[in-house]
């Protein structure tokens, strides 16, 4: 559905997109993830022909959007980082405007406004203004302003930001129940959003992709091997930090022990397992045996956002290495 | 060409739910009354002078009463014009609307007329406003209504060809005031140009007072439809535009 060759977008400055490919296909809900300035609203802004690449070519349902923008424009629903509202304006009056503007026929208009205010359940304050709306309100009429010409593809830049807890959870069922008919996209800064949206992740960082594969396989694959935080104290007395770790260290199946700072007389480590091995039994095992207290023992583990903070922070050419990147 | 219609009825109506729409009319309403009422009052004056005085003097409505009117309509029209236009785009700008409009299946060139259409027909019921209080003057007396008509031709293709320009200033800035004080500088340049020819009557100054909007209403004043200064007017506009579009196609690249 969604096509991206070697997508690159260059300012005066700095190079916003550089050479990024990903496909989509059709029914998916994928999540664009990355830092702030990381290229996410510019590669959105080429697929919705707002912008021109500079270089790179990018095909939404087989069109491409330089040659044939008015063709993808048509399939398109966006909604950009702030919804395009008119203050001035009456909710359903300014759902008309947008359904005109797509090009719906004049006998559907109202139809498709009407539908399309009930899926995002705007249409109990299709008679207000706008701009007395809440911000929710605000980012649903946005929602049904991108769904309203019934768009094979929606793009939705930060749909989330700026709501509060409540609407979040509302919005993202929102977006949830739109997959099917429409291909999504969209970006987030926001990790378990992805986790409870997505069915796949772009992560993209400085204008590179540095990652890309389902939700589930990413968490995996970097969480091959187990992590386990340990707090422990000798029984009396100091404890022996130095005598621990090297205890620790002899447990069979473990890579490697960091020394974390202590307190209260305690030693705290951070044990990581090799790839595909169950240490904690044993580790406990060692501890009590050594006549040690077992104060604290938990999986610290990679969760998505240190995956993230993984790949996004330092070299992005390692990171992609690492992260596998197509 | 429906597209045009679409955005055009929508600027129209955001013209209308503000007070703009309504100040404008109400303030062109009293300037006009007032140039009305002073020259009439001198033109019965002059009259009765005539009468007492026992010469026959020429007494025409159109050359005495209409015409300072309509010069001087044209001249407040340079007044209305930044508070027409300084929103066109500049509002869309800030409000992020733009996207929205960009994005969607409508040409640039759509956008551009529609909105250009929409701030003519709002400066077209300006001059509604005048010629009504006209339409009231004439039940005392009988001007000529073809000449006024093309007076009023001129007035408005005058007027059209500043919205033109300040439909491009718009459309550069994301901020409606300083849309609408470079719209009113430029407007002001665009007329004072005319006041080169009167001490400069080298090449240059014909040159740089020809390029004066003000210089080429002068025979649409007088009823005279002159189709030099039609065309004038109508390149003028499309430059306008012209440059609009330029304008707007750079903000892709830009953005």
């Amino acid at each position: 559905m969604i096509k991206v060759e070697g997508l690159t977008k260059r300012y005066p400055r700095t190079l916003a997109v550089d050479n990024v490919s990903f496909e989509v296909e059709k029914g998916q809900i994928v999540g664009f993830l990355g830092p702030n300035g990381a290229g996410k609203t510019t590669t959105m802004r080429v697929l919705t022909c707002f912008l021109p690449p500079s270089d790179g070519r990018a095909e939404v349902a087989g069109f491409d959007v330089t040659t044939h923008s008015m063709d993808v424009r048509k399939r398109i629903g966006y909604l950009p980082e702030t919804p395009p509202l008119y203050p001035e304006m009456e909710v359903g009056e300014y759902l008309e405007f947008v359904a005109r503007l797509k090009g719906i026929p004049k006998g559907d208009v109202k139809r498709r406004v009407q539908e399309a205010s009930e899926r995002c359940r705007v249409a109990d304050v299709s008679g207000k203004l706008i701009a007395k709306l809440s911000k929710g309100y605000r980012q649903r009429v946005g929602l049904a302003q991108a769904i309203i010409h019934n768009p094979d593809v929606l793009i939705l830049d930060e749909p989330t930001s700026g709501l509060d807890p409540k609407q979040i959870i509302e919005t993202r069922d929102l977006i949830k129940s739109l997959a099917g008919d429409h291909t999504i996209i969209l970006s987030t800064h926001i990790l378990p959003e992805v986790e409870a949206i997505c069915e796949r992740v772009i992560i993209i960082n400085k204008g590179r992709i540095v990652a890309t594969d389902t939700v589930a396989n990413l968490t995996t694959r970097l969480r091959g091997s187990e992590l386990v935080a340990l707090e422990v104290s000798a029984r009396e007395g100091e404890t022996k930090a130095g005598d621990v770790q090297r205890k620790l260290e002899q447990v069979a199946g473990v890579s490697r022990v960091v020394a974390k700072d202590g307190r209260d007389g305690k030693a705290r480590f951070e044990v990581e397992s090799l790839q595909g091995k169950h240490i904690r039994p044993d580790l406990a095992r060692a501890v009590v045996e050594s006549g040690w207290n077992l104060h604290d023992m938990h999986a610290a583990g990679l969760s998505l956002e240190e995956i993230f903070l993984e790949l996004t922070s330092g070299d992005p050419k390692a990171a992609a290495d690492k992260g596998g990147a197509q | 060409m429906n597209n045009i219609l679409i955005i055009c009825r929508k600027e129209l109506k955001s013209y209308f739910v503000s007070p703009i729409a309504y100040g404008l009319m109400a303030f062109f309403a009293v300037i006009a009354g007032y140039i009305i009422y002073v020259a009439t009052a001198f033109f019965i004056q002059q009259g009765m002078q005539a009468q007492m005085g026992g010469r026959s003097m020429p007494m025409d409505m159109n050359e005495q009463i209409l015409r300072p009117l309509l010069m001087n309509v044209s001249v407040f029209g340079l007044f209305m014009i930044p508070m027409i236009t300084m929103r066109v785009f500049a509002e869309e700008k800030r409000q992020g609307t733009m996207e929205l409009l960009i994005t969607s299946p409508v040409t640039d060139w759509e956008i551009i007329l529609g909105k250009y259409l929409a701030a003519l027909m709002m400066y077209g019921c300006l001059l509604v406003v005048v010629f009504v209080e006209v339409l009231i003057l004439s039940i005392w007396g009988t001007p000529d209504f073809k000449p006024l008509m093309v007076a009023f031709l001129g007035v408005l293709l005058q007027g059209g060809s500043l919205l033109a320009i300040g439909t491009f200033i718009s459309t550069t800035t994301k901020n409606q005031i300083v849309a609408g004080v470079a719209t009113f500088a430029t407007c002001l340049m665009l007329w004072i140009l005319d006041w080169m020819s009167s001490f400069n009557t080298s090449g240059w100054g014909q040159v740089v007072s020809y390029l004066s909007v003000i210089q080429h209403f002068d025979s649409f004043s007088k009823g005279v439809l002159d189709s030099k200064h039609v065309i004038f007017y109508l390149s003028f506009i499309f430059f306008g535009l012209f440059l609009t579009a330029r304008s707007m196609e750079s903000l892709r690249w830009r953005a």
